[in-house]
């Protein structure tokens, strides 16, 4: 059931500071990512590592599901980060740098390794599988397939438009195509879709624009590297009074047709299908996530 | 027979403090007062007791106001006998070497109404107040709105003035008379002595007076003005208090956009003022600014430009022994806490290693006054929970205490049953201030107590005289 947890947010939280790690879960962000790779310098990676296993050990996260980004496997840090994290069992691993099933299908083997040497259920940990190049790109779907650890999609946004040669702007217009490229990937696995990082932590106009677009676009949650960015996207990822009023319909449609024993679902003299209940259920679960239907922000 | 002219010229201008305490008759054993309107920027403290010293004064009692850590050097004086003992708040060196043991005799503590109360009831008789005065004219009218040294409001030396038998102000701005407008009148002072400077302007105003931009301490303040806007009071009419920590100054903000989303016209801001409460006045989000203390040179300037903005004496702010206090008309109250217990007790002279750091400012005064008295703190300070079994030092009982704000939850005092009922189903975290507790010892685990020996050297003394605590040598 991890695929459908909301995640609309994901905090990063850097794995060298303890008091961050400690409170990292008081902002309300769904998800909070304690992270060993990129936020943490290299001379502080086993510092980190220790921190992070700590935190794991001892921090009460209490409402904010906690994952680590790991190094990747093919750095000297990735084999050390999984023996230490995987232990403690972490909803899931942030995978950076997945360019192939291969690289799932490695990290998966390692983390079964661990988990039943530690007394742990294969499987347990989740991947969360990050994107960061051309090649990565391209290779999306098998990825997502690779294993059923991988419970969402996400890409690198700065790595990846370095490596396909392609200049970032605040609009983002050429991260069209790898968003693009995430949801369909995703929505064929039955995998979450998550968008990358909003930079300008000063900007929540501009952030507030991209997590509405990407939202629209069909992304379940955004990373985002501040706390003052968590409301401001849980606010974006807030559906509309007219989706939730439709989607209620949906759903009362839905139930009396299934109390009739009817898979014919109509609405206003139109077919309901599948898919719209689907939506219907998403858009109900984001209502409810920001207060919109128990009168609870 | 004097000339007209020369005693219209001299007034009771007085060379200096040397001459101003000899005509003040300063014997062993009196008691000396002083205002904290300079804060850390004062310099008129250490330079009246080094004066005294050198005159050979010797166990004198000091009745500041309050102390702070630019008067460190006074311990000197307490080690060769100059100072006997102190009556007032003490903030930060002073108060440590108190619970090192360096008095005598304990130090009183202390709230801004409680001080009033004390000298009006002759508990505490000061012999001479010593006024530090931005401005002064030859007769001694005095106030704080400008010159070099302008620290706005004179709330606290209100007091001194009207309770000490003499009163030698202290000035670097000696202004031609009348210095209009004036807070403090002539008719209370007897003595003018210019000085080179009475205060470093920089250190006047605090440095802390900045919303915090810290992510947590901005969720504690959110929750606040949550609380505030749900509990039954946030109509026209409104009334508040905010202290100048940065948490305060961020529920104020969080408060001010909800007072402009709901088209509510508030009544009035007391107590330290900011630039920030300034602003709200000038909106008309609020009708007027009683002031006793400005914390920035922008409250400052409007003391001295905005009819809606008055200086008030610390009696009229807070003395529960006047005939009115404006306490008692305070809506909300945002305080802070360095300790609070399962009673809902609040600590906010000792902190967690049990050394007596901060006084009680109007902590207790407002707390008992307000409809809604909210304690804001995180829930634990680096590896130190903030809330307790007990606190070490109770300065504000429980029972005038209403609300905690951490940011992990909001706990409600149980007696206040109606105040719950308004805060149910608003989206606002409540628990019980038990669970706060154990949220909080899930990461800090229970730290071992602070040891104390026999020797008390601080008393707290509540509002109306009565003695509510202790404090004990620390070992």
């Amino acid at each position: 059931m991890k695929a459908k947890r909301l995640r609309r947010t994901s905090l990063y939280v850097p794995g060298t500071n303890p008091g961050m790690l400690a409170n990292a879960s008081v902002y309300g962000a769904d998800s909070v990512i304690l992270d060993l790779e990129d936020g943490v310098p290299v001379p502080e990676k086993d510092a980190a590592r220790i921190l992070v296993r700590n935190a794991l050990r001892a921090v009460p996260y209490r409402g904010s599901e906690v994952t680590v980004r790991v190094n990747a496997l093919s750095t000297p840090f990735g084999r050390d980060d999984f023996q230490e994290i995987i232990p403690l069992a972490p909803e899931a691993v942030r995978l950076p740098k997945c360019e192939s099933a291969d690289d799932i299908r490695e990290a998966d083997a390692l983390m079964t390794e661990i988990e039943l040497n530690n007394g742990i259920a294969p499987g347990t940990v989740g991947i969360i599988a990050i994107t960061e190049s051309a090649r990565g790109g391209r290779n999306l779907s098998e990825i997502a397939a690779a294993s059923p650890r991988v419970i969402a999609l996400n890409y690198g946004a700065e790595d990846y438009t370095a490596d396909i040669g392609a200049v970032r702007t605040k609009e983002g217009r050429e991260l069209d195509d790898i968003r693009a490229k995430v949801i369909v990937a995703a929505r064929i696995a039955g995998v979450q879709a998550l968008d990358s990082v909003f930079g300008d932590v000063n900007d929540m106009e501009g952030l507030y624009a991209e997590a509405l677009r990407v939202r629209l676009l069909g992304f379940d949650g955004k990373s985002v590297i501040h706390p003052r960015q968590i409301s401001v996207v849980h606010r974006a990822f807030t559906p509309s009074e007219q989706e939730i009023v439709f989607a209620r319909r949906v759903m009362a449609a839905f139930r009396e047709a299934s109390s009739r024993g009817t898979g014919v679902i109509a609405l206003d003299g139109r077919m309901i299908d599948a898919p719209v209940v689907a939506r219907a259920e998403k858009i109900l679960a984001l209502a409810e996530a920001a207060g919109c239907l128990s009168g609870e922000r | 027979m004097p000339s007209i002219g020369k005693r219209r010229e001299k007034g009771k201008i007085v060379a200096s403090l040397e001459e101003a305490f000899r005509l003040a008759e300063v014997r062993d054993g009196m008691t000396i007062s002083f205002h904290h309107h300079l804060r850390d920027g004062d310099l008129v403290v250490n330079m009246a007791l080094d004066v005294l010293a050198g005159m050979g004064i010797r166990d004198l009692v000091l009745a500041p106001s309050a102390l702070f850590p630019v008067h460190e050097s006074l311990l000197r004086h307490v080690r060769t006998g100059v100072i006997r003992s102190i009556e007032g708040s003490v903030n930060g060196p002073v108060g440590r070497a108190a619970s090192e043991g360096l008095f005598s005799s304990p130090v009183i503590l202390r709230s801004h109404g409680g001080r009033v109360r004390a000298m009006q009831a002759g508990e505490l008789r000061v012999d001479v107040a010593v006024l530090a005065a931005p401005v002064a004219d030859a007769m001694g009218n005095l106030s704080g709105i400008s010159g070099p040294s302008a620290c706005g409001s004179l709330g606290y030396a209100f007091t001194d003035a009207r309770y000490a038998d003499r009163v030698i102000a202290v000035t670097d701005n000696l202004v031609p008379y009348p210095a209009v407008p004036f807070s403090i009148p002539q008719t209370l002072v007897d003595w003018v002595v210019p000085v080179e400077s009475i205060g470093v302007p920089e250190k006047i105003v605090s440095g802390t007076l900045r919303v915090t931009r810290d992510p947590l301490r901005l969720i504690i303040a959110e929750q606040v003005a949550k609380v505030v806007e749900e509990s039954g009071l946030f109509t026209d009419g409104f009334s508040m208090q905010a202290g100048a920590g940065g948490i305060s100054l961020a529920a104020s903000a969080f408060i001010r956009e909800r007072m402009k989303a709901a088209g509510i016209r508030g009544s009035f801001i007391s107590g330290g003022i900011t630039g920030r409460s300034v602003e709200m006045l000038e909106e008309g989000l609020f009708e007027s600014l009683l002031d006793v203390q400005s914390f920035d040179l922008e409250a400052v300037a409007s003391l001295a430009s905005n009819r809606g903005h008055a200086e008030m004496s610390a009696s009229f702010y807070a003395n529960t022994a006047s005939k009115g206090c404006v306490v008692d008309m305070l809506d909300a109250a945002v305080l802070g806490a360095t300790q609070v217990d399962l009673d809902f007790n609040v600590n906010v002279n000792t902190e967690s290693d049990g050394v007596l750091l901060h006084g009680i400012g109007g902590h207790m005064d407002t707390a008992a006054g307000a409809a809604v008295t909210v304690i804001v703190t995180p829930l634990f300070r680096g590896r130190m929970p903030m809330i307790v079994d007990s606190v070490l030092t109770v300065t504000t009982p429980g029972q005038t205490v209403d609300v905690v704000v951490t940011e992990r939850g909001v706990a409600v005092n149980p007696l206040r049953k109606d105040l719950l009922e308004n805060l149910r189903g608003k989206g606002i975290p409540l628990v019980e201030i038990g669970d706060l507790k154990k949220m909080a010892e899930e990461f800090t685990g229970i730290p071992k107590a602070p040891s104390f020996g026999e020797k008390i050297i601080g008393i707290v003394e509540y509002r109306d005289g009565t003695i509510i605590d202790t404090i004990r040598q620390r070992i």
